[in-house]
């Protein structure tokens, strides 16, 4: 076990390493860099920029140095805690991403609590009473919630949230809180704002894992062991719910690291509509003024989440099913 | 009707004229479709036939576990449940299912052993923790006491290092290791009835006899009726005390064991039993066997459910009358068959 531990640790930290490189190369893709787009940005405002100065603003932030070179000069300054400034916001990008980054973490904990609370008790009811009426129903809310986008999802719950509960709708806080200091006022502020952006992101989370744990019930309720848990005397529904739901249960941790990539990854439109102050808004203002160092510390922080989850919901995994820890140790 | 052992002893369950359908969208199916036996305290009743013929519905539904879209549509299922000391007669058939008084007497009067101990476990739990619940569901102990009684039920049903093996999960016990524990899982609340469902089918033919030895040396201890469900007539022959021969949902024949391997009457008796294996049959002769196939369940033969593979059919009797289990004559009262051989169509219908 914890020999197995060390290896998948050791493994995730590879696979960070392999992100950032990824992510690094990644931002050099496109013709030109960050300076090339400062001065057609400068340009369309009228004002004249030399070659000399463009040059300089190279020399500056090292952008003539190659590619392998520069990614090493990231990393180097990562390993320190600085992970570089944004050409764009002219400050330290921790700055820029700072309260965002916890936001995020917070929007996102958020949506994925409200799938896991959602999905489990329907994604039972649905398998338990499969072809009944309210398994009808909840398929076709399902597919709805799968086939929506989100943004427009959210659009449609900012209506409502308005019209309906006079909501303060649109960001995460109410002006008199966005600058304030951490206080208590200030966090329940932020959880009265919570029920639209988890909605928003959660939903098309919350019908693919009910759709996933319909069908993997379904598949539990058929084993013989749940005759034998019946057969000694329990009630129908103690027995469903000891046995083939608790088997049934794996893909809800396995599944977590995809739902929270899709959550922080996914959240970029969602969170333009909802000008939600996390991360999303500023990767794609990043990645459109070739802002790499910003850029790349976003992408591989998105690449932290999913592995670390990964990580994380490996180990669960691990706690929950015994056969599992069998298999890596035979294997 | 004319019962088994009339008279003797007051059988502990008797099962009559048991109907178990299932409704799936497509149509009917008659899983069950009149059977009729029973079993006394201490003795084994062997239920053979084909798969498919009905055998483990029958036993799910005495425990009243069918599944949807399965129920019972008729019959009697009496049982001689035992409450505050005194034995009151039951009919199982009518309580419901999921109520108290049949949740008491599933698994606490009577249990059930299944054919496959490795999905039969759940994958997850310990194999202790199971057993323990068993346990406590049907008496007071706490979980200290509870634990202790599944290690020495574990002991009891042959098995070492009980302590130890209380905490190992079903996938890392051998297949007769895990038939010993689930044994001993439904042995848990000291059961009057055990239904066996094919125990042995999934085991070796060492395991199997050491399974057989150790289910005949319970009862003997215990003196718990068994009900044995196989399509493996050696199992039959060697631990049953009188055996059902069912066929399409229907018992076919009834008798002791005696009367059905030396006497057999019904022809789909005889014909199961030509098709066993012999030392002493002649080398490169084909092994007899039953011509055609168990009918497709929606489509099931008018009349007599066999007369389109037998061997005897008699036109117009057979194809459009159903024979009813009757005592094959009055002295030999013992065995009852099911076939217009023995006596003439009774039903109006045709």
């Amino acid at each position: 076990m914890a020999g197995w531990l060390i290896r998948r640790t050791l493994f995730a930290f590879a696979t960070l390493w392999a992100i950032s490189m990824l992510s690094f190369v990644v931002i050099q893709i496109p013709p030109g860099d960050y300076v090339t787009s400062y001065i057609a940005q400068l340009q369309a405002q009228g004002t004249i920029f030399t070659e000399h100065e463009a040059q300089a603003l190279r020399d500056l932030y090292g952008l003539d140095q190659p590619v392998i070179l520069q990614y090493f000069r990231w990393l180097g300054l990562m390993a320190q805690g600085n992970f570089g400034v944004s050409f764009e916001f002219n400050r330290p990008v921790l700055d820029v991403i700072g309260d965002r980054f916890l936001l995020t973490i917070v929007v996102s904990v958020a949506a994925l609590l409200l799938t896991w609370i959602v999905a489990l008790p329907i994604g039972i009811y649905s398998a338990v009473k499969q072809y009944s009426i309210g398994d009808y129903a909840f398929t076709f809310i399902g597919f709805i919630g799968l086939a929506v986008p989100g943004f427009l999802l959210a659009l449609v719950l900012m209506y409502f949230g308005f019209v309906l509960f006079d909501a303060n709708v649109g960001g995460l806080f109410s002006p008199e809180y966005a600058q304030a200091d951490w206080s208590w006022d200030k966090f329940w502020d932020l959880m009265q704002h919570m029920p639209i952006p988890a909605l928003a992101l959660g939903l098309a989370g919350t019908a693919f894992l009910i759709r996933i744990m319909r069908a993997n019930l379904l598949d539990e309720l058929r084993k013989p062991y749940l005759v034998t848990a019946r057969a000694k005397g329990l009630t129908n529904n103690r027995a469903v719910l000891k046995y083939p739901v608790r088997v049934a249960l794996n893909p809800f941790v396995s599944i977590v690291p995809f739902v929270l990539r899709d959550i922080v990854g996914g959240s970029v439109i969602v969170s333009i509509v909802l000008s939600l102050p996390t991360v999303g808004p500023i990767l794609l203002k990043s990645l459109i003024a070739q802002d790499s160092f910003l850029a790349g510390t976003i992408i591989l922080l998105l690449g932290v989440i999913t592995v670390v989850g990964t990580l994380i919901s490996d180990i669960l995994l691990v706690i929950l099913d015994p056969r599992i820890k069998f298999e890596a140790r035979g294997g | 009707m004319a019962t088994l052992a009339a008279g003797k002893r007051r059988p502990l369950l008797r099962v009559h004229n048991l109907k178990t359908y299932f409704f799936p969208d497509e149509g009917t199916v008659r899983a069950v479709d009149g059977a009729s036996f029973e079993v006394c305290a201490g003795q084994t009743l062997g239920i053979v036939g084909e798969s498919g013929c009905g055998k483990s519905v029958t036993a799910r539904s005495i425990l009243r576990i069918v599944e949807h879209p399965g129920e019972i549509v008729e019959g009697e299922i009496r049982y001689l449940h035992r409450t505050d000391g005194r034995e009151v007669e039951l009919d199982l058939a009518q309580v419901s299912a999921d109520g108290r008084e049949m949740r008491q007497i599933r698994g606490g009067e009577i249990a059930m052993i299944f054919q496959e101990p490795m999905t039969s476990f759940s994958p997850v739990h310990p194999i202790g923790s199971q057993i323990v619940e068993a346990i406590r569901l049907h008496s007071p102990l706490g979980k200290r006491e509870a634990r202790e009684r599944a290690a020495d039920l574990l002991r009891q049903v042959g098995i070492s290092r009980a302590e130890a093996r209380l905490n190992e999960y079903a996938y890392q016990l051998s297949g007769g290791l895990r038939q010993r524990a689930m044994i001993a899982m439904a042995l848990s609340a000291e059961p009057r009835v055990l239904i066996a469902d094919e125990p042995t089918t999934a085991l070796d033919v060492t395991t199997q006899a050491q399974i057989l030895d150790l289910l005949r040396q319970l009862q003997t201890d215990l003196g718990m009726a068994i009900i044995l469900i196989t399509h493996n007539l050696g199992v039959v022959a060697e631990m049953c005390d009188n055996v059902v021969v069912m066929y399409l949902g229907r018992v076919v024949e009834e008798g002791s064991v005696d009367a059905i391997f030396h006497n057999p009457k019904h022809p789909y008796t005889r014909l199961l039993l030509q098709s066993i294996p012999s030392l002493y049959s002649e080398a490169r002769v084909p092994l007899p066997t039953i011509s055609g196939a168990i009918p497709h369940p929606y489509n099931r033969p008018e009349g007599c459910p066999f007369h389109d593979r037998c061997p005897q059919f008699i036109p117009g009797t057979c194809d459009r009358h159903v024979p009813e289990l009757q005592a094959l004559d009055e002295r030999e009262s013992d065995q009852l068959v099911s076939c217009f051989l023995y006596h003439e169509p009774t039903d109006e219908r045709a």
